[in-house]
């Protein structure tokens, strides 16, 4: 099957020298919710920039769909839908306009644009407010407005960078709704995000990229097997009789209602239970101490600031030895 | 090119054109009114107090004389900033980023503006008329001349102020080349005088002028007295309008101002 979104070597050097992206290679599957990960300055931005044509590329060839974009420019447009980082739109437009506009560069007919554009924006929760200046809106309406106008016109894949920035919880939630709804349609979607458990939520595949290179390409799965050790925190209904020292799973106490319990990988949950069971200790709730893609992140993002219980990555090419770290 | 993206591409134009008139008629207070009032103040001060004193020019009442001159005067101005502030005010809030990310070629972007330009400077034009009406009686010797010298004047600045919204940085950028290029020039351009009563010398400087043979011809349209042949202020006009669409073009497909 032709892959949404094909790039081969793809370098960009600015006029400054510096190299933004060193050749990077990446594929993404039709129909995928694809995470770009990495952090600021690592080269995502550069790299949806080019994939939309706002950045000139210095080489290397990116596919859409099988359209080139040196060959086939005008396809490869039409095939992307571009929600990008900083608001940009014309802050004195009616937001209508706006998507309507949108939908006539890309040469829908008015009507078919408002239908089109009535559609979304009730998705969106947006319609009642068409006739509103765009900056009248709330920072996360202005993010549904690139959202809808992104989709106006019926793109195939849909890049999304940092689409929830800003955004409250409940908002946020809402839109991971619809992301999963247009993605189970069949729209590939392409997400870069600062929020891990975002990408962990709602992605299936993973890139991350680092200093102008992809230092993980990978499905979610087999990325988050890699933690060796996942540390739950374990919040007691009463202070523990003791500690068992010899348990195969290592507990640690933190506070009188609040222990530390790490899992091995390899090991279940069910074997903390019979540790906690035949200590004694009554639990009232549990949770992950930190987000398992957060924790291997910043170990392939960050080597110096790696936490001791990662596994070196397979695949990763800026992983060091656990001794190193 | 097939009729299906001949369509796509005049919805896209349609599209740009109509965003860019919907965007100086909601600030008509703006971009319409003060060309207008400022127009009506030359009229009343050049046209009446001191025109009563000149007397005639080329034989025609000096305040009958300017009219044409002021039309095109309200008609270069408002193509060029229209072009020039939208352009870039689309550069400053990114919204040109809507443009460059939809498979609108090009051309389609640079007739786009322009004629978007074009709508607000005959907006302005027809509303100079009106006001000029209350001054000195509607003549018109060729409208086909008058309509098609207007026409192309306002593109030939429409198009000036694209290539200045391309390179424009700041709001500075955009107010420097109207204010030291294009109202000298203007000034200069026989709105006022004939260039008969200049020296020789001058009346060879103001020659380089293009302003003045859009004037000279549009007065021809209107009064039927013109310094130059028409048939060479079209070509001077034709000229520069294909010299900057080239440029224009270029300067887009280069992504020069407006892409990394």
């Amino acid at each position: 099957m032709t892959p949404a979104l094909e790039i081969r070597g793809l370098k960009k050097t600015y006029k400054n020298g510096f190299e933004a992206l060193k050749g990077i290679d990446l594929e993404v599957a039709p129909g995928s919710f694809f995470a770009l990960l990495g952090p600021n300055g690592a080269g995502k931005s550069t790299t949806i920039g080019i994939i939309t044509s706002l950045i000139n590329k210095t080489a290397g060839t990116v596919k859409v769909f099988g359209h080139d974009l040196d060959t086939d420019l005008q396809a490869v447009k039409r095939s992307i839908g571009l929600v990008p980082q900083e608001f940009n739109f014309n802050n004195f437009e009616p937001i209508g306009e706006i998507v309507v506009n949108q939908a006539g560069y890309y040469g829908i007919p008015r009507r078919e644009a408002w239908e089109r554009c009535e559609h979304y924006l009730n998705e969106l929760g947006l319609w009642e407010k068409r006739k509103d200046m765009a900056r009248t809106l709330s920072g996360g309406m202005k993010r549904r407005l690139m959202i809808a106008r992104a989709l106006v016109h019926e793109p195939r894949l849909l890049i999304l960078d940092e689409p929830t920035a800003g955004v409250d919880i409940e908002l946020r939630r809402s839109m991971w709704d619809f992301l999963t709804r247009i993605n189970t349609d069949g729209r590939s979607i392409i997400l870069t995000t600062h929020y891990l458990e975002e990408a962990e939520t709602l992605c299936r595949n993973i890139a991350i990229i680092d200093d102008g290179g992809i230092v993980e390409n990978t499905t979610m799965k087999q990325l988050l097997a890699k933690l060796e050790t996942e540390t739950m925190v374990l919040d007691l209904s009463e202070p523990p009789p003791g500690i068992p020292q010899d348990a195969p799973i290592v507990l640690r106490q933190i506070d009188d209602l609040t222990l530390e319990a790490d899992i091995r990988s390899g090991q279940h949950l069910n074997d903390l239970f019979r540790v906690l069971d035949q200590a004694g200790i009554r639990v009232q709730s549990m949770r992950n101490k930190s987000n398992r893609l957060e924790e291997l992140f910043i170990r392939m993002t960050r080597p110096g600031q790696s936490p001791s219980h990662l596994t070196p990555g397979a695949s990763g090419t800026t992983e060091q030895p656990e001794n190193q770290a | 090119m097939s009729d299906s993206h001949l369509r796509h591409y005049w919805t896209a134009f349609r599209t740009i054109v109509t965003k860019e008139v919907l965007r100086f008629a909601r600030i008509w207070v703006q971009t319409v009114l003060p060309p207008v009032i400022t127009t009506a103040l030359y009229f009343i001060i050049f046209g009446g107090l001191i025109g009563e004193r000149i007397g005639e020019m080329e034989g025609y009442r000096y305040m009958d004389f300017i009219v044409p001159g002021l039309i095109m005067l309200a008609v270069i101005t408002n193509s060029y900033s229209n072009v020039v502030s939208s352009f870039f005010g689309s550069k400053f809030q990114r919204h040109i980023e809507e443009l460059l990310v939809s498979p609108i070629p090009n051309s389609v972007i640079i007739l786009g503006f322009i004629f978007g330009g074009v709508a607000r400077g005959l907006s302005v034009g027809v509303a100079v008329l009106l006001v000029s009406l209350f001054f000195s009686p509607l003549s018109i010797h060729n409208p086909l001349v008058m309509l098609v010298i207007v026409l192309m004047t306002s593109i030939l600045f429409a198009m000036a102020g694209l290539i200045n919204g391309v390179f424009a940085r700041t709001f500075d950028d955009i107010a420097i080349v109207p204010t030291f290029i294009l109202t000298p020039l203007t000034y200069l351009g026989g709105v006022f005088y004939s260039i008969s009563l200049l020296p020789e010398f001058w009346q060879g400087v103001s020659m380089l002028n293009p302003i003045l043979y859009m004037v000279d011809a549009f007065r021809y349209g209107s009064l039927g007295h013109s310094d130059f042949p028409i048939a060479m202020s079209f070509a001077i006009i034709a000229g520069f309008i294909a010299v900057l669409y080239g440029i224009a073009l270029v300067l887009l497909n280069r992504g020069v101002g407006i892409r990394s």
